[in-house]
């Protein structure tokens, strides 16, 4: 009876994820294994094209770059808020989630006029004399990596300010009082505490980055292409479905099997845990 | 006594800071500047580009869909998502344990994927109208963000006060609006408001589930950036940035902004 009475309010929810999540997106998955010429073929269309290759490794690097410069910036900034007394930690906290709600449209755009040819950063370095001509920064992978550690700067921040927090002051002062400089206790205690923490975000902005697209297009362009730049051409512009549903394929892969191997270290390499 | 900061750590989270916010308040100067260009510090004051985004029909039109899309598919969200996270927390031993990890599979599944995949299958399979498919696929977007927050929300509530009201001859369903929903009040609103701001600002599903005639204010954002670079998008992004001071303000008063760093 409250089986059944479960089963009848969740079901709605339940139905619409299937019909409309599960069964679509496991059918585009399907259409990259059904080609004429064999079941991996469009694998091998992918990974044999050299253009392809090299957006996918472009994307990787992009995602590992802006993952580990978020990373250490979220952390020295994470670590200051957690220590601030109450008032500033919450203007600090508003200070990030204000721009992790503003959308990615706007916050791209911005980096758009910075670093335009004709941009803010330009027109200082000229009328300073920094530079004679004003510099190419737009499409290049520097643009790419500087808007999307822009964009998940403030969600590295928040995901390690709460983890931080729960470190004790007194765990830092014991370790200080007792004689370890103050690198030995950073490395040999605030960082195995905050491991846990630190591989969520890095997750978080792994897989966002991986599968962004309004940042690549807006600050890449065509020669900036990325996975998700190149996965909107190939079904939107050139129509090529199968090539398009293997891309999409690849990073539905590359998502699951991060969060996957990710959560079980991070759960392996909680000190906290028993 | 609260442990000593580094000033040079501190110096390097001042900058961290200068470079989240600088960016946004070089967006709202551009908004206001009275040149044809963009360009920061805002050169002479002007609204004229505030009035030019209402006087292009694109963004008046893309405004009201994004609009009537974010409502529809937040109100579809809270409509399947509350009994979902109520039957999660209410009848946790009852049902499977794989159902909480099916709402989370959104998050999982990158949006683009699902975008395209619904464009496919919902979109061009089962030739659905433009509007609705967005719909759907906002509807989707926003359900984890529902169920997640009204069932953070239910599991700091006493299930033993419902059943109280009901073995004292209350109906389950009038129970359930008089005494578990304003319980779980605050919860509903955050959850409206994260679900709405969300889908207001998404870009990877509607890209794919756009069409002629019907976009999202986003998507024509994209689409005038790659055209025009004058200030209009400056004006929409400060209108962007508004509705989402409007939108913490709520979230304030409802349930502290701690609440979002969590």
């Amino acid at each position: 009876m409250k089986r059944l009475a479960g089963w009848s309010l969740a079901s709605p929810a339940t139905l619409v994820v299937i019909l409309f999540l599960m069964v679509p997106v496991a059918a585009t998955i399907w259409t990259t294994f059904s080609a004429p010429n064999g079941p991996f073929a469009s694998y091998v269309a992918f990974f044999s094209s050299g253009f392809r290759r090299t957006v996918l490794w472009r994307t990787i690097q992009v995602s590992v770059l802006t993952t580990a410069i978020s990373l250490v910036l979220g952390f020295l900034t994470a670590y200051v808020v957690s220590r601030a007394p109450g008032w500033l930690k919450s203007i600090l906290i508003i200070a990030a989630v204000f721009p992790l709600l503003t959308g990615v449209v706007v916050r791209s755009f911005a980096w758009l006029i910075i670093l335009g040819k004709n941009g803010i950063l330009n027109g200082f370095l000229v009328n300073t004399g920094l530079v004679a001509e004003p510099l190419t920064m737009l499409y290049t992978q520097g643009s790419v990596i500087t808007a999307m550690v822009y964009l998940f700067t403030p969600l590295m921040i928040l995901t390690l300010v709460g983890v931080l927090e729960s470190i004790p002051d007194d765990l830092i002062q014991a370790s200080a009082s007792l004689g370890a400089k103050p690198s030995a206790t950073f490395l040999q205690v605030i960082l195995p505490l905050a491991t846990p923490g630190l591989i969520v975000g890095a997750v978080l902005v792994f897989t966002g980055s991986f599968t962004s697209y309004a940042t690549p297009q807006l600050l890449g362009g065509e020669s900036q292409m990325v996975m998700g730049t190149l996965m909107y051409q190939q079904a939107m512009v050139t129509f090529d479905w199968v090539s398009a549903s293997t891309i999409a394929a690849i990073m539905v892969v590359i998502t699951i099997a991060i969060v996957l191997v990710m959560t079980r270290i991070a759960r392996r390499l909680n000190p906290m845990a028993v | 006594m609260p442990t000593k900061l580094n000033p040079v750590l501190i110096g390097c989270s001042v900058l961290v800071y200068i470079f989240l916010v600088g960016p946004l308040i070089i967006v709202v100067g551009a908004a206001l500047s009275d040149t044809t260009y963009l360009t920061f510090p805002p050169q002479g004051l002007s609204l004229r580009w505030f009035e030019n985004i209402f006087e292009i029909a694109a963004f008046r039109r893309t405004i009201i869909t994004s609009l009537q899309i974010a409502l529809l598919s937040t109100g579809i969200a809270l409509l399947i998502g509350i009994p979902a996270a109520y039957a999660l927390n209410r009848y946790r031993i009852q049902l499977p344990g794989w159902l909480s990890t099916l709402f989370v599979l959104p998050v999982l599944v990158p949006e683009l994927v699902l975008g395209f995949s619904l464009l496919k299958s919902v979109a061009i399979g089962f030739s659905a109208p433009i509007f609705v498919s967005l719909v759907i696929g906002h509807t989707l977007l926003v359900l984890p963000y529902v169920v997640r927050v009204i069932s953070a929300s239910l599991a700091a509530f006493d299930f033993s006060v419902e059943e109280a009201a009901i073995s004292l001859g209350s109906p389950p369903l009038k129970t359930f609006f008089t005494i578990v929903l304003p319980n779980v009040r605050s919860g509903v609103i955050a959850a409206f408001i994260l679900a709405f701001i969300t889908s207001i600002n998404d870009v990877s599903i509607s890209i794919f589930l756009t069409g002629p005639g019907i976009s999202t204010l986003p998507i024509q954002i994209l689409a005038h950036v790659e055209q025009f670079f004058d200030p209009t998008i400056a004006s929409v992004s400060v209108l962007l940035m508004a509705l989402t001071v409007a939108v913490m303000a709520v979230v304030e008063r409802t349930l502290g902004l701690t609440f979002l760093a969590k």
